[in-house]
């Protein structure tokens, strides 16, 4: 697949602090991107120089091999859902829609039917944006910016805004939006579940610089940073090893010689409707959580336990 | 937090807010021309109507209002999206020391500037001196309400238009307009009422063919009794409060 | 952006500066001119307007202002707190309870001021009810004085008053006063101690509003005044129209601006809030 947005290098400081450091990035076309990271590590600021909102001080932005730092964010093909998604509140759906068609010399009619039927907004389509759900309004837009047709999405967090129950249902239809298009997704999120389950591949941000790019699979299995475990998932450690908890197991009398084992004391049983969490501390003092099924008999606070894991469960992270 | 008597208080302090307009009001219609109530009568109306020089003060002070009022909400919305984006420390500053001058200074040195420009070119006082010196002091006014309402806007609105192709004047003028119109709208209201209003600037500034209705109001005013300040007191007031109380509906709808 | 932004200040820019800061420029000019025979000034250079200012007779004109400004100011706030207390806890009816205070704001200064003369002078209504009913025989003496001017200014500026402590009140979170009563404390209680103390940024922001318009007042201390109670901006007109004396008068207004600023700096610097 051919590289459709490129960051080489890039950097935005702002005074006292580099939001974003060297930063780079490649996005393939047609691709679901996540840019997974803690607030603060500069993964907005990374939008806004790629939507042309910021400049960035050092470093170039290419897309589809021209570069368009220099760019003001309307000559760029490139849109933006917004967190607040920013629905022009004096304009309808309809005009909402067709704001950016007058500017981009569309084709028209056509599209905008097109936009209008895949985000079933038919029937919504003369409401002002104050009468629509949140849902709709993401919707909105969504469609606001699909019917230009950009050559990348960005779309930056836009389901915090939605409430809980709605988030995991939007999560499934905007990946399938994402197929159905074919258009590149940049998708921002701090919610590591969100970019786990949506993206073809994601890639970790911390302190203004990309820790690992990888599927879903690579980064949560195989992270290469300390801080790229942690942050995708719970992780026990045990001097430079990392164990998750679902791979950890607890046994009342110790397992087998070909599996890793610690002798522990259980501090407390949790149960959470799908599988317990039994945490305990070992005897060098270390603090584990072993994620176990609600089937197994129930450990009590005081028991002593083994608790044991595969070593290819193992994960050698030296501590930053 | 429960306070006996407050609801008692509120009352004692709306009486004493509205009462002095209300009595004024009332005498207006008043037959008699002292302070003993003779009978209904519209006698006191009538005489204003009749007054030239009145109908002629207020035509002065409508003109000025109007053009000081578009004039001054023009330059502040412009300004305040100005300020929106970037901060200028000496326009703000100047602009917050336009609002604390007292009203009697601001009058002397515009009437010095005018007097000192008017040395050089053959212009006298009359209502375009009097039109730009309300420009200046409502300017301040229009700024603060419509920096205000810019504050409260989404930030993203207006990248949103630039993210969709829109130029930047594009972006402020099918975005950031729009959804300022309210605001601007309030703005306008504020610097109509206080140019119409205005008295001791106007009065420093203006020219012989330039008489406003608070000029004259205060000339009769200083003289002592007269009902007929009274009629165009209620008129003013009823005036100013439909004004008021319409925009107040069209901001609710 | 930075040629659209140029575009958009260059009105307000221009009128600032012509209109505003150079006339003030002009006045600054003039302080240092010598009076002349018929009104006008000229040379020689002088500081001597600047040494009158500092006389004791018009530094005890410029005291008597700021005691009437303050005087008011305090008054303002003594009566306009429970106001705002009352509309900030009046539930559905806030914005008509708001609307009626800032009413009388939208109605005509100069009418509000007329209003107090038409009740408080010696054929006003008031004077006229005390004689009907036998109180007094004689009218009292109600307008020209001190206390008239004050009564005036208080009137006309409550509203600048009454809207930032609302606005400060408002603000305050109902479970913290549920929280003190919860703890034990007395309605006054509360009110002294949790009350109070949040609403200071708006008890500030009203002191600002009120005290710097009372003290450069002109229309009311005139009006209601009448010639007796001098305070500094009748002084600064007197300069202006009967005396002719424009470097003196200069001098004088822009001490009280001198004056307005030190305040607004003291005050409104040192919490970092601007008006604007």
């Amino acid at each position: 697949m051919e590289p459709v947005l490129e960051l080489d290098r890039v950097s935005k400081h702002f005074p006292g602090h580099k939001a974003v450091d060297q930063l780079n990035l490649t996005l393939l076309d047609g691709e679901f991107f996540c840019l997974l990271g803690p607030s603060g590590c500069g993964k907005t600021t990374t939008l806004r120089l790629i939507a042309g909102f910021e400049e960035p001080t050092d470093g170039e932005i290419r897309l589809r091999g021209q570069a368009i730092s220099r760019l003001k964010p309307y000559q760029r093909n490139i849109n933006t859902v917004f967190q607040s998604y920013a629905l022009f509140p004096h304009l309808t759906v309809r005009a909402n829609i067709e704001f950016g068609m007058r500017y981009r010399g569309n084709p028209a009619r056509n599209a905008l039917e097109k936009t209008v039927e895949m985000l079933q907004l038919g029937d919504k389509i003369d409401r002002l944006p104050a009468q629509l759900s949140g849902g709709e309004r993401q919707r909105v837009a969504l469609a606001r910016s699909l019917v230009l047709e950009p050559d990348v999405l960005l779309l930056d967090e836009p389901l915090s805004a939605l409430d809980p129950n709605l988030r995991k249902q939007v999560r499934g239809e905007l990946k399938d939006l994402q197929r159905r298009t074919g258009i590149t997704f940049l998708f921002i999120t701090h919610d590591q579940e969100e970019a786990l389950s949506m993206s073809d591949r994601l890639a970790v941000m911390n302190q203004g610089k990309i820790e690992q790019t990888g599927t879903p699979q690579d980064v949560y299995l195989k992270p290469s940073t300390r801080f790229a475990a942690t942050f995708l998932g719970p992780m026990n450690w045990v001097n430079s090893t990392g164990i998750r908890p679902e791979s950890t197991r607890v046994a009342p009398a110790p397992p087998g010689d070909d599996v890793r084992t610690m002798p522990a004391q259980v501090e407390d049983s949790i149960f959470l409707g799908n599988c317990v969490h039994v945490k305990a501390r070992l005897v060098t003092g270390e603090p584990f959580v072993a994620e176990v099924p609600r089937t197994m008999p129930r450990f009590m606070p005081g028991d002593r336990v083994h608790l044991w894991w595969e070593p290819s469960d193992e994960l050698h992270l030296p501590p930053q | 937090m429960k306070i006996r008597g407050l609801g008692f208080y509120a009352v004692l302090a709306y009486f004493f807010l509205h009462a002095p307009i209300a009595v004024l009001l009332a005498f207006s219609f008043n037959s008699g021309r002292f302070t003993v109530w003779e009978g209904v009568s519209f006698r006191w109306y009538e005489a204003a109507l009749r007054n030239s020089q009145l109908l002629e003060a207020t035509l002065n002070s409508l003109i000025i209002a109007v053009a000081a009022t578009a004039l001054a909400a023009t330059a502040g919305t412009l300004c305040a999206y100005a300020l929106w984006k970037r901060e200028a420390r000496w326009l703000t500053s100047a602009l917050t020391l336009s609002l604390v001058t007292p009203e009697i200074v601001m009058g002397i040195s515009l009437l010095a500037f005018f007097q000192w420009v008017f040395r050089s070119f053959s212009v006298h006082l009359g209502m375009h001196t009097v039109v730009l010196a309300h420009v200046t002091f409502c300017l301040a006014y229009v700024v603060i309400v419509v920096l205000a309402r810019l504050r409260t806007m989404d930030n993203s609105l207006e990248e949103a238009a630039l993210d969709l192709g829109a130029g930047e004047w594009q972006a402020f003028y099918r975005v950031t307009l729009p959804a300022l119109g309210p605001g601007i709208a309030a703005a306008a209201l504020l610097a109509f009422t206080i140019s119409f209003d205005d008295y001791v600037i106007t009065s420093m500034v203006a020219g012989v063919d330039s008489e406003t209705l608070p000029m004259v109001l205060y000339a009769i005013a200083r003289r002592g009794a007269n009902p007929v300040v009274n009629a165009i007191s209620a008129m003013i007031v009823v005036a100013l409060g439909l004004l008021v109380l319409v925009s107040e509906r069209f901001r609710e709808s | 952006m930075t040629r659209l932004r140029r575009l958009f200040l260059a009105p307000s820019v221009t009128l600032t500066v012509l209109l505003f800061l150079t006339p003030l420029g002009i006045l600054l000019v003039y302080t240092f001119l010598t009076r002349g025979a018929y009104g006008g000034m000229g040379a020689p250079w002088t500081l001597e307007n600047w040494v009158r200012v500092a006389d004791p007779l018009y530094l005890g004109i410029l005291v008597r202002s700021v005691l009437a400004a303050a005087v008011s100011t305090l008054l303002c706030l003594v009566l306009g707190f429970p106001l705002a207390l009352f509309i900030s806890r009046a539930g559905r009816r806030k914005n008509l309870y708001l609307f009626l205070v800032v009413l009388p704001f939208w109605t005509s200064f100069l009418i509000r001021t007329y209003a107090w003369m038409f009740l408080l002078r010696d054929t006003g209504l008031i004077n006229t009810l005390l004689i009907s009913a036998g109180i007094v025989r004689e009218p009292l003496p109600l307008l020209y004085n001190y206390g008239a001017v004050v009564l005036g200014l208080v009137y006309g500026y409550l509203p600048f008053m009454v809207l930032p402590l609302y606005a400060a009140l408002e603000r305050i979170d109902s479970n913290l006063l549920e929280a003190s009563s919860d703890l034990g404390a007395h309605p006054w209680q509360t009110l002294k101690r949790v009350v109070l103390p949040l609403s200071a940024p708006g008890v500030r922001a009203g002191l600002i509003l009120v005290f710097i318009p009372c003290l450069g007042a002109y229309l009311t201390p005139d009006l209601l005044g009448g010639g007796k109670t001098i305070l500094i901006g009748t002084l600064i007109q007197n300069q202006f129209s009967t005396a002719r004396d424009w470097p003196f008068g200069s001098a004088v207004s822009l001490a009280l601006m001198a004056a307005v600023m030190v305040l607004l700096m003291v005050l409104a610097r040192r919490h970092g809030d601007s008006l604007l």
